[in-house]
C-alpha cells in the first residue's frame, strides 16, 4: 500500500482515539467537580488535565485563570487548539476523506456524519447543556468508528496501520493519564495509610481512584478482577500490566506489536525489536518493583520509548522515502 | 426561436409515450413525499460525502468549500430506440477522434488532404510536440471520452440530437452518474419494478477493462492506478470513488518517482512498478521537467517513461488537440475521411470568426447568437446572445474584432427541457447528456450517461460550478 495512505490511516485512527481519551479525561474531571471539595482541589484537576497534553501555556495566555467552563470550552470545541475534540475529530476526519477510497463505506460513512453531527451539536448548544452527554456522545462515536473498522475492513495492511495508530495512541493516553492523576495523591501514595484515620480523607481516596477507573471504564472491571477494595497499587496494576484490561498499557502494546508484524518491511527490523521491548518490560513487569522505583520515572520512560517507537513507524513506513 | 423540446410532455396533457408509467405514479405521489425524498436525498448525499469543492467560497458555517450537487427526482428517460442510434453514434464519433489524434501526431493525411488547415492544429496550444512520433498501446488517446449531447427542437416540433462538444481530456461527471442511480433504487424501488431500466454499475468494470487493456504490451500483470491532483481538487470524490470501485491505488504526484526510465510508487513495502496510470491531472501539470516547472501534482521525469513506452497514461497527452471548439467544426469530416462513413450524430452549425465571412455574420447576429471561447470550458467565457445585456453585447464585439480566431459562434439552440423540482414545485428545465466512452481494445459505454440540468429559470447553462444540477438517465429496455 502507499506510504502516504498508511500514513493518513494512521493518523485518522490516532486522532479518533484521541478524541475519545479526551472526552474521558474531561468527562472524569467534571463528574470529580461536583462532589463536594474545595476550589483549590478542583482547580489542581483541571491544571492536571491541561498538562497532560502539554497545554499549560497555551490556554493560560489565551484564556488566563483556570475555571471548568473555560477548559471545557478550550478542550471541546476551540478550533485554534489542536488537541481538542473539535482539531481531534476534524484531523481524524480530513486523514478519512484523503483515503476515502481505502476505506470500507461504512467505515468513511462513520467518520464523515460523526464530524458532521459533532458540529451540529456544537452549534445547536447541546454539548454546552450537558457536558456529560456530550462526552458520552464522543466515547460512543469513537466506540463506533471502531467497531465498523473491525466489524467491515478487510484485515490486509490498511487494518494494521489503523489499529498500530489506535493502540499507540491509546498507550500514551493512558500513561498520560496516570501520570497525572498519581502525582496529584503523590503523597498518599507513597503512604496509603497517612491519612490518619481521617475518614473525610479515605472518602476522598475512593472517590479520586474510583473516577480514574471510570474514566478508564474500569470500576467494574477491577471490581471483578480483584474483588477487593480500591488500593492505589492494584489500580496502577490494572491500568498497566493486565494484558486482559483493554485499555492497559499492556494490553495496547500486545495489539502495537501483533499487528506491527504483520506489516514488516526490510528496514522496521529496530522498530519491531523497540516495540517488543517495551511489550516485554510490561509482560514480566511487577507492579511492586515500579512503584518502588517511582510510577512516575517508569511512566516518563514509558511515554518517552512510546514517542521513539512512533518515530521509528513514521520512518519505516510512513514517510516516503526515495528509493 | 423555437420553443423547446420538452422530454416528457409532448404538449398540454399529452405525455410521450416513454414517460406515460412514470407520469401515472408521480400523479399518485402526494406532494409531501416527493419533498421528504427530496430531503433524504441529500442527508444522504452529505453522509455519504458525494460534494465537490468551489474554489475560492466558503460553507454556510464558513468553514469550507464542500457543496452537494443539487440532485433532481425526476428521471430523464430515453427510450431505446433513441439510445441505440446514439450509442452507435457515439462509437463512430470516438472512433474517428482517435484516428484524427493518432494522425495528428504521425503521418498528418488530414492535413494533407486538406480538410484541416495546418495551422489549426500546429498553432493550438493543445498540441503537445512532445507527441510527434510517439505510438502509444492499440493507438488509442482518448480512453474516455465524455461527448456532450443535447436535443433541440426542430420546426415541426420534433426534436434532434446534437453533440455540443467532446471532451476527450479529463471528462469528469461519471461518479454522479451512478450515485445518482444507486440513490433512485434507494429512494423509489417501486419505480424500478414498474420500468424495465438499462443499469449503470458495470461503468468500473468497463474502465478497470479498458485500462488494462492498453498497458505497455510487455507487461502481463499490469499495476494500474488513478493520479488526483489531491483532497482539495473539485472532483476528488470522483476521484476516489472511481479508484476504490476498481481496487487501484489513488495515488498522487508525491507518491510517485522515476527510476531508469520506469515510474514507481512508494509503498509500505518498498518501491513497485506503475504500468497504467488513469490521470485526472491536466497535461501542463503532469511533469514539471517537461510542462510546467512549478507544478507539483505530476512527477518528474514521467513524460520520458511515457515515450520510451514504459507507461501508459489515459487519456494520452496531447488529445486537446482535438476537442477544442476550433476543431470540433471538422469532425464530421473526420468520420469521412477515417472511416469512410456518414456521420450519425449531428454537429451544431458553427462559425468560426477567424474566416473573414464567418466573422462578419457573427458580428451582425450577435443578438441571437452564442458565441464561446476556442479553449474555455465550465460555461465561462461565453455570450449568450438572447441573454445577454447591451454592454455585455458591445464587450464581445470588441474582443471579437480584436481576436477573432479565439472564438466560434453558434445559432442559440433551444436545449430540451424535462420536469423538474423546484421552489415553486415541478417546471421545465433545460438540461444536457454526457455519455461516457471508453476506448480500450474495443469501444464501450454503459446505456445513458450524465444528465445535467440548468436550475435557474430559462438558464441554459448546466455546469455545476454555475448552478447546475443532475439527474438519474434512464435508457428503457427496448
Amino acid at each position: 500500500m502507499l506510504s502516504r495512505t498508511a500514513d493518513h490511516l494512521y493518523w485518522m485512527a490516532r486522532y479518533m482515539e484521541r478524541a475519545e481519551n479526551t472526552a474521558r479525561m474531561l468527562d472524569v474531571n467534571y463528574q470529580t467537580s461536583l462532589l463536594p471539595q474545595s476550589a483549590d482541589a478542583a482547580e489542581k484537576g483541571w491544571k492536571g488535565l491541561l498538562s497532560i497534553s502539554e497545554l499549560t501555556s497555551d490556554f493560560g495566555e489565551r484564556y488566563g485563570a483556570i475555571h471548568a467552563r473555560s477548559v471545557m470550552d478550550y478542550m471541546v470545541r476551540d478550533e485554534k487548539n489542536p488537541a481538542s475534540i473539535y482539531g481531534c475529530l476534524l484531523a481524524a476526519r480530513e486523514n478519512a476523506r484523503a483515503v476515502r477510497g481505502t476505506l470500507t463505506t461504512e467505515v468513511w460513512e462513520t467518520q464523515n456524519q460523526t464530524w458532521l453531527e459533532f458540529k451540529r451539536l456544537l452549534a445547536s448548544g447541546t454539548f454546552q447543556k450537558d457536558p456529560s452527554e456530550a462526552f458520552e456522545w464522543v466515547k460512543f462515536r469513537s466506540h463506533l468508528s471502531r467497531g465498523v473498522t473491525v466489524g467491515t475492513m478487510l484485515q490486509d495492511e490498511a487494518f494494521h496501520f489503523l489499529r498500530i495508530g489506535s493502540f499507540l495512541e491509546r498507550a500514551d493516553n493512558t500513561a498520560r493519564l496516570l501520570d497525572v492523576k498519581f502525582h496529584a495523591m503523590d503523597t498518599e501514595f507513597a503512604n496509603p495509610m497517612n491519612a490518619n484515620g481521617n475518614g473525610k480523607d479515605q472518602e476522598y481516596d475512593f472517590y479520586h481512584w474510583s473516577a480514574i477507573l471510570r474514566s478508564m471504564s474500569g470500576f467494574e472491571v477491577y471490581r471483578k478482577a480483584y474483588r477487593n477494595v480500591i488500593r492505589p497499587e492494584k489500580v496502577a496494576e490494572l491500568l498497566i500490566l493486565r494484558p486482559d484490561m483493554p485499555r492497559s498499557l499492556a494490553a495496547c502494546m500486545n495489539e502495537v506489536v501483533s499487528n506491527l508484524e504483520r506489516v514488516a518491511n526490510e528496514q522496521s527490523g529496530e522498530t519491531l525489536r523497540c516495540a517488543g521491548r517495551i511489550r516485554s518490560d510490561l509482560q514480566y513487569g511487577r507492579i511492586d518493583e515500579i512503584v518502588a522505583t517511582g510510577l512516575h520515572a517508569f511512566l516518563t520512560q514509558f511515554l518517552e520509548r512510546v514517542g521513539t517507537l512512533g518515530a521509528g513507524i513514521s520512518r519505516d513506513f510512513l514517510v516516503p522515502v526515495q528509493a | 426561436m423555437n420553443s423547446s423540446f420538452d422530454e416528457m410532455n409532448a404538449g398540454e396533457a399529452v405525455v410521450r409515450e416513454h414517460y406515460q408509467v412514470y407520469n401515472r405514479w408521480l400523479a399518485e405521489q402526494p406532494g409531501d413525499v416527493m419533498r421528504g425524498r427530496r430531503e433524504e436525498a441529500e442527508m444522504i448525499f452529505r453522509r455519504v460525502g458525494i460534494t465537490f469543492a468551489v474554489y475560492g467560497t466558503k460553507d454556510e458555517d464558513g468553514s469550507g468549500t464542500e457543496r452537494l450537487i443539487p440532485f433532481d427526482l425526476i428521471p430523464r428517460v430515453i427510450p431505446a430506440h433513441e439510445w441505440k442510434e446514439m450509442e452507435r453514434g457515439l462509437h463512430q464519433r470516438v472512433l474517428a477522434l482517435n484516428r484524427f489524434i493518432h494522425d495528428v501526431y504521425h503521418a498528418q493525411e488530414i492535413i494533407k488532404a486538406g480538410i484541416v488547415p495546418a495551422e489549426q492544429i500546429f498553432r493550438n496550444a493543445q498540441f503537445r510536440p512532445e507527441m510527434m512520433g510517439v505510438d502509444v498501446p492499440g493507438g488509442v488517446y482518448a480512453h474516455i471520452a465524455g461527448i456532450d449531447i443535447v436535443r433541440a427542437a426542430n420546426a415541426d416540433g420534433s426534436g434532434s440530437y446534437y453533440v455540443l462538444e467532446d471532451n476527450l481530456r479529463v471528462p469528469s461527471g461519471v461518479s454522479y452518474m451512478l450515485e445518482n442511480r444507486k440513490m433512485m433504487m434507494r429512494l423509489f424501488p417501486d419505480l424500478f419494478s414498474m420500468h424495465r431500466v438499462e443499469p449503470v454499475a458495470h461503468y468500473p468494470d468497463l474502465l478497470l477493462d479498458t485500462l488494462r487493456a492498453v498497458a505497455p504490451a510487455a507487461v502481463n500483470e499490469p499495476t494500474v492506478v488513478l493520479l488526483t491532483p489531491g483532497m482539495y481538487n473539485s472532483a476528488y470524490f470522483e476521484h476516489a470513488f472511481l479508484a476504490q470501485q476498481m481496487g487501484i491505488e489513488l495515488v498522487e504526484g508525491q507518491d510517485l518517482f522515476v527510476k531508469d526510465n520506469f515510474l514507481y510508487m512508494r509503498t509500505t513495502q518498498g518501491a513497485k512498478r506503475v504500468d497504467v496510470i488513469y490521470r485526472r491531472v491536466d497535461d501542463d501539470f503532469l511533469d514539471p521537467l517537461a510542462f510546467r516547472p512549478d507544478s507539483t501534482l505530476g512527477c518528474a521525469g514521467l513524460l520520458s517513461v511515457y515515450r520510451a513506452g514504459n507507461l501508459t497514461l489515459a487519456n494520452a497527452i496531447g488529445t486537446g488537440v482535438a476537442d477544442d471548439k476550433s476543431i470540433y467544426p471538422y469532425v464530421p469530416q473526420m468520420i469521412e475521411f477515417y472511416l469512410g462513413e456518414k456521420p450519425i450524430l449531428n454537429n451544431v452549425p458553427t462559425y468560426q470568426c477567424r474566416k473573414a465571412e464567418d466573422l462578419e455574420y457573427v458580428l451582425s447576429h450577435l443578438a441571437e447568437l452564442v458565441v464561446k471561447e476556442v479553449h474555455g470550458a465550465g460555461g465561462y467565457g461565453m455570450l449568450v446572445g438572447p441573454a445577454a445585456a447591451k454592454s455585455e453585447i458591445a464587450d464581445f464585439r470588441k474582443q471579437l474584432r480584436a481576436h477573432p480566431e479565439g472564438y466560434i459562434a453558434q445559432p442559440t439552440l433551444s436545449l430540451s427541457t424535462c420536469p423538474t423540482f423546484v421552489e415553486s414545485g415541478i417546471a421545465p428545465r433545460h438540461i444536457d447528456l454526457r455519455p461516457f466512452v471508453m476506448s480500450g481494445k474495443t469501444v464501450q459505454m454503459v446505456p445513458g450517461g450524465l444528465t445535467r440540468v440548468a436550475l435557474k429559470e430559462k438558464s441554459l447553462v448546466v455546469n455545476s460550478s454555475q448552478g447546475g444540477g443532475t439527474k438519474d438517465t434512464w435508457v428503457l429496455e427496448g
